[in-house]
């Protein structure tokens, strides 16, 4: 830097501070990293050890105090998930993909900003809100815990990324496409339907999994819809069990063979939960290079 | 007879739509995207009337008195108010830097071949379940962050200043709540910061580089003014995160509704607080005054991310538009 001599302090000032401060942004960046990292690491470690067989094929075993014994398994949560979250995939999919649909089809109007609106809002809905709504609906009406009001809640929690995705992906496809089914005689429905939508199918199938991803690891409404239970149950109308739930109600256990228990299901929602995550962008990535 | 045939041709086309189905799935998709709009009034109504039992016995006092006894059935929410506000405040001093920073990293300095990564590295940390991450904040961050920093510090400098003060018993508190809501609203803020400053027009840079200035100082100069408000935007977006986030808040923030000066003891949050009570409310009582702070809670994400979403949707509106 021959050139800062001759320009003097300032000039060596300016480009020290700008050394420094770009410096600070690849810290800055590492810092970030390393939770993930240690994290993932973590999970893996704990979570690895104590997935078997026993794990997932049987349910809750009561554990007396002292033993060592790592019988149980957490059948009765996996199925609890299992079934929830179906049910509000089911209910959460059609909503979404038509919103979608109608927000990306049909001009905008301020009937589309109010909805637009809405479902920003909806989507930065606090998750516990959503549940206390599912709770006062459902839970205090009937007069008990199930596995339906869980559902319900995370429906509310779906829909608005089913529908973002599904207006954004049916923005994408070419309007040449549209106006070659329209010049060929199909009505507006058809066209949607059959030409708009299947050559979108892939990017909607992002959205409905993100939402599947989110769901599958949510907590707080299911603590105060599903409240939980040990018993294997297929009964979608009474309390169930779900992986999330068990993880958050073993962690606060006293036993260490429950604690295990709590990272081998973070460990199985992790890994569902990041390979959504990363299939879905890598696949998106490599489909739209920027 | 203009007028005549304008009709006519009206209703044909009217009759042309109905035949080909195309009203009805117009109607349909409207139904479904309205279904959507109801979904969030049904949430306001429901807690607004689920709320009426507490509203009536408390009305505003609600939210400035500071007792919560389930037992003599008093229920004011501001400690569940402060610590929600105090932990999504300390979560944010550390979040809005580093996030800006890795924006800042992401979008000029790393090299190409980094930038996919890393960057699905940062937004993965927004995937991760949030229960996880009070898993790990129990087993691993709060032994942590008891040992070596929480404990030496209220022994030091917390006998100075209260706002450090022990004692540290588990670890479980505010600070310790604060920092991994850092972590999980950081995504949240670089991905936004990211954004906004990609739509920053080249010929800002160039007129600054043309003048002589550093990198740095066309980050500084150039493109963070620029896209101050989208910036700005995705730290408030963090922070309704950050407001609402339930179940991290819950395990690792300790559940006293207490008010204290330290920020090493523990408090609670709204959002923790309605977790741990609701399922076991014991009167009318109280699951209303629960509904009536879910209520509370909504409100005030809904203020926070309606700022953000106003400065985000301006900077990328003008940004474009340049």
């Amino acid at each position: 830097m021959a050139q800062a001599t001759t320009m003097g302090r300032r000039y060596r000032r300016r480009v020290f501070v700008n050394r420094v401060m770009l410096t600070l942004t690849v810290v800055a960046t590492a810092l970030s990293i390393i939770p993930l990292v240690l994290i993932i690491f973590y999970v893996a470690k704990q979570g690895i050890g104590s997935i078997s067989i026993d794990f997932l094929t049987k349910t809750f075993r009561p554990i007396t105090f002292g033993s060592t014994s790592t019988g149980g398994g957490v059948l009765h949560a996996i199925v609890g998930s299992a079934l929830i979250v179906g049910l509000s995939l089911l209910m959460a999919t059609p909503i979404g993909i038509m919103a979608g649909i109608y927000l990306a089809e049909y001009p905008s109007n301020s009937a589309s900003t109010v909805i637009r609106f809405c479902v920003d809002v909806l989507s930065a809905m606090p998750s516990i809100v959503v549940g206390v709504t599912a709770y006062v609906l459902i839970v205090q009406r009937s007069k008990s815990f199930s596995g339906v009001a869980g559902s319900v809640a995370l429906v509310v929690l779906m829909v608005p990324i089913i529908t973002r995705t599904t207006e954004e992906i049916l923005r994408l496809v070419p309007q040449a496409a549209r106006e070659a089914a329209v010049a060929l005689g199909a009505p507006k429905w058809r066209t949607t339907l059959t030409v708009v939508l299947p050559m979108a199918l892939s990017g909607v199938a992002t959205g409905v999994l993100l939402a599947f991803a989110r769901a599958a690891g949510e907590t707080a409404p299911l603590l105060v819809t599903v409240l939980g239970n040990n018993n294997l149950t297929f009964d979608l109308f009474g309390p169930m069990q779900a992986l999330p739930l068990l993880a958050y109600r073993y962690t606060e256990q006293p036993y260490q063979v429950l604690n295990q228990q709590a990272w081998g299901a973070a460990f199985i929602l992790v890994v569902i939960v990041l390979g959504i995550n990363i299939m879905v962008r890598i696949t998106t990535r490599a489909r739209s290079p920027r | 007879m203009r007028a005549e045939s304008q009709t006519s041709s009206l209703r044909s086309r009217v009759n042309r739509q109905l035949q080909h189905g195309d009203m009805v799935f117009w109607i349909v998709s409207l139904l479904f995207a309205v279904l959507v709009v109801s979904l969030l009034f049904a949430i306001i109504a429901v807690t607004w009337h689920g709320s009426s039992g507490a509203r009536h016995a408390f009305g505003l006092r609600f939210l400035y008195t500071s007792e919560w006894n389930p037992v003599s059935g008093q229920f004011g929410a501001l400690p569940a108010i402060y610590g929600t506000v105090v932990s999504s405040i300390i979560a944010l001093l550390f979040a809005a830097p580093l996030g800006v920073m890795i924006a800042v990293f992401l979008n000029t300095l790393c090299p190409m071949k980094l930038r996919l990564p890393l960057g699905m590295m940062v937004e993965l940390l927004a995937a991760i379940p949030s229960v996880v991450y009070g898993m790990w904040g129990i087993f691993v961050f709060i032994p942590f962050f008891r040992d070596y920093i929480s404990t030496p510090v209220s022994k030091t400098v917390g006998q100075a200043i209260p706002l450090f003060a022990g004692p540290v018993n588990v670890g479980r508190g505010l600070f310790v709540a604060g920092i991994i809501l850092a972590i999980m609203i950081l995504p949240t803020i670089a991905a936004i910061s990211r954004d906004v400053m990609a739509v920053v027009p080249n010929s800002q840079r160039e007129a600054l580089l043309a003048l002589g200035a550093t990198r740095w100082e066309v980050i500084r100069h150039a493109e963070l003014p620029y896209a101050r408000a989208g910036i700005v935007g995705g730290m408030m977006l963090g922070l309704g995160r950050a407001l609402g986030e339930t179940m991290a808040a819950t395990m690792v923030i300790g559940n006293t509704p207490q008010i204290s000066s330290s920020l090493f003891q523990p408090a609670t949050t709204a959002a923790s607080l309605i977790a741990s009570q609701l399922p076991n409310a014991g009167t009318a009582l109280q699951s209303s005054a629960l509904i009536y702070l879910a209520l509370v809670l909504f409100l005030i994400t809904l203020v926070a991310n309606s700022i953000a979403r106003m400065l985000v949707w301006r900077v990328s509106r003008t940004g474009q538009g340049a």
